[in-house]
């Protein structure tokens, strides 16, 4: 199991490395002198150009690369150019709100997803399997900013149940932003619903085929025993995989979500840094993101390989 | 040699023709088919059917609900909502097919390569790839948008560099399993050039994978074009893209939500109908 975390741990590594190149390359193709950007339009030749010698602009792109992930890891992330204000502190109130937003959305979505997935999987071709495959087909399709709109239109401006729009004071407790978290999540929530139903209804049918589960009806075991205790927990294997994946879909769809619903978490600063051209938010932001979403993926891979011994022989 | 090649052709036509049929058995794949025939009819037809032009601005009528004279009813500006939902469709599918397209050039042709030759020149772009798949891909998206510009041609490239790993991966898997076969050392035996080994023996092998993963990236180029024009990072106004046209007709949705959720509902049925077909021709292909 050691050499196992330990060769995980080291992909890790190289995929971050990778990854931040990429992200420093691309900040550092946008458009813009930055030393301009800070000292505004009127600034003189040789003011911007000190600027530029402070910021280490000048140096080899190399070095700026080397330099730039040495302030990453040390925690010295920079000022941001629009807000003036320390990014560190700014992304970490935001990684929190987007935190909270995630929590209620696998709460609200796996064990549903499950459910669905089993049920459907269980009456594998007949009319409720045909409504969960076809309605998840067609939910999984429809772009959050779609369906974050019709539930607005019912649940806020019709029924009033909810607020329509979710900008929480930032620092708010868990408890005093869960009413304005239920709207976004739900959104969030149909669309990875349909997608980790559709994986479990996969790995229900794919079990339900093995010989061991004909062993176990033919000595008698009652049918309940079988599913929850033999089918269920093999085929929900793959989705703790399904769900880690989906890390990476769910990110995405946070930030569609954070701006439908205007709700302050690192999406809605991603989209902010984009389109105030502001590059350390922007470069913190993504790479927060990034590092945030290998993780997630560590620790899936390390929940399936305690699961599944034979994985990490392979 | 002449009578072999036709027989080819025939059982591929053939097996076309089984193909489609099968399409049209389940009721969902031909619900997806018969949308995606629809739009694609618009997109092509579409400046020739819609009543007013995109950006066509009748003072007089702005702001009115459906009727007889504007289906849709107007936006804020008395622009024919019907129009610019027409008009749109071009605008949406062509960027995402195009995209797509690309995506599925130089990703089937980087996954050949990669699946053939192996060794080290794999390695570097698998792992290149994975780097890129290790970024969610609307992060990269608007990352690569910020970088180049909110304009067509950024989008395009947005969805090709975020799509290319993907079909690499996919074709590369089936070229891995195929240059084992026997069939390809024959072809290499006989002194084939390396051209015809990969694009007449090989090739062949990954379409129906090739066919259905476009089909999905095509889905998801419609959801991503739609959702950066939502953002404001995409399609810049006064261009009638779906997702633009909801993000400016928001602000008004309580005094005419027409004007939001009938661009809202094109998208919505446009992704579902290429979903369903790209189901379907799974389901297809793997009974075929």
């Amino acid at each position: 199991m050691l050499r196992y975390v330990l060769r995980r741990l080291g992909f890790l590594v190289l995929t971050l490395i990778l990854t931040s190149m990429i992200i420093f390359a691309m900040t550092q193709l946008l458009p813009g002198d930055t030393a301009r950007v800070i000292l505004g339009r009127e600034a003189g030749e040789g003011a911007l150009e000190a600027l530029r010698e402070e910021l280490g602009l000048n140096d080899p792109l190399p070095l700026q690369y080397g330099n730039w992930l040495i302030h990453f890891f040390t925690g010295d992330w920079g000022v941001s150019f629009s807000t003036r204000s320390a990014i560190l502190p700014l992304l970490m109130g935001r990684l929190r709100n987007s935190l909270m937003l995630t929590v209620v959305i696998l709460f609200m979505s796996i064990p549903f997803a499950i459910l669905l997935g089993l049920s459907a999987g269980l009456r594998e071709g007949k009319l409720l399997d045909n409504l969960i495959s076809v309605g998840s087909l067609s939910v999984v399709g429809l772009p959050e900013f779609v369906s974050g709109l019709v539930l607005i239109q019912i649940f806020a401006f019709g029924l009033g149940w909810f607020p329509a729009n979710s900008s929480i004071r930032i620092g708010s407790s868990f408890l005093e932003a869960l009413p304005m978290l239920i709207l976004p999540a739900l959104t969030a929530t149909l669309v990875l619903l349909a997608y980790v139903a559709r994986l479990t209804r996969a790995g229900v049918i794919e079990e339900l085929k093995q010989p061991y589960v004909r062993t176990a009806d033919l000595k008698g075991l009652p049918r309940r025993t079988v599913i929850l205790k033999h089918v269920l927990r093999n085929a929900l294997t793959p989705t703790i995989t399904v769900i880690a994946i989906s890390f990476g879909w769910m990110i995405s769809g946070l930030i569609v979500v954070e701006n439908v619903f205007n709700y302050p978490g690192l999406g809605r600063m991603l989209l902010f840094a984009i389109e105030r051209r502001d590059l350390p938010l922007l470069q913190g932001v993504t790479m927060l993101t990034v590092v945030g979403f290998a993780l997630a993926n560590l620790a899936a891979d390390l929940i399936y390989a305690t699961l599944t011994p034979r994985i990490r022989l392979s | 040699m002449i009578r072999v090649a036709l027989g080819a052709a025939s059982t591929s036509t053939r097996r076309l023709k089984i193909i489609i049929a099968a399409l049209f058995q389940r009721p969902s794949s031909s619900v997806g088919v018969i949308i995606v025939i629809l739009f694609a009819f618009l997109s092509i037809f579409g400046p020739a059917l819609a009543p007013y032009g995109p950006n066509e601005q009748i003072a007089a009528d702005a702001r009115q609900s459906p009727s007889i004279k504007h289906w849709f009813g107007t936006d804020q500006l008395g622009r024919d909502v019907f129009s610019r939902v027409i008009l749109g469709a071009r605008e949406v599918l062509s960027l995402a097919g195009l995209g797509t397209l690309v995506a599925v050039f130089f990703g089937s042709f980087i996954g050949m390569l990669s699946g053939y030759f192996g060794g080290f020149l794999d390695e570097v772009i698998m792992r290149l790839f994975d780097s890129l798949l290790a970024l969610p891909a609307m992060l990269l998206a608007l990352l690569l948008l910020g970088t180049l510009g909110p304009s067509p041609g950024g989008l395009l490239i947005v969805i090709s560099v975020v799509y290319t790993p993907i079909v690499a991966r996919v074709v590369r898997s089936v070229v891995l399993r195929t240059k084992t076969k026997a069939f390809v050392d024959a072809a290499r035996l006989q002194g084939e050039s390396l051209g015809n080994i990969l694009f007449r023996e090989i090739f062949p092998s990954t379409l129906p994978v090739l066919a259905v993963e476009a089909s999905l990236r095509f889905s998801y180029a419609i959801f991503l074009v739609s959702s950066l024009g939502f953002l404001g990072v995409g399609v810049q106004p006064p261009s009638p893209d779906w997702g633009l046209m909801v993000k400016e007709s928001r602000a008004f949705v309580t005094q005419m939500p027409w004007a939001m959720y009938f661009p809202a509902g094109a998208i919505a049925v446009v992704v579902i109908g290429v979903n369903l077909a790209a189901d379907g021709l799974r389901k297809a292909l793997q009974d075929d």
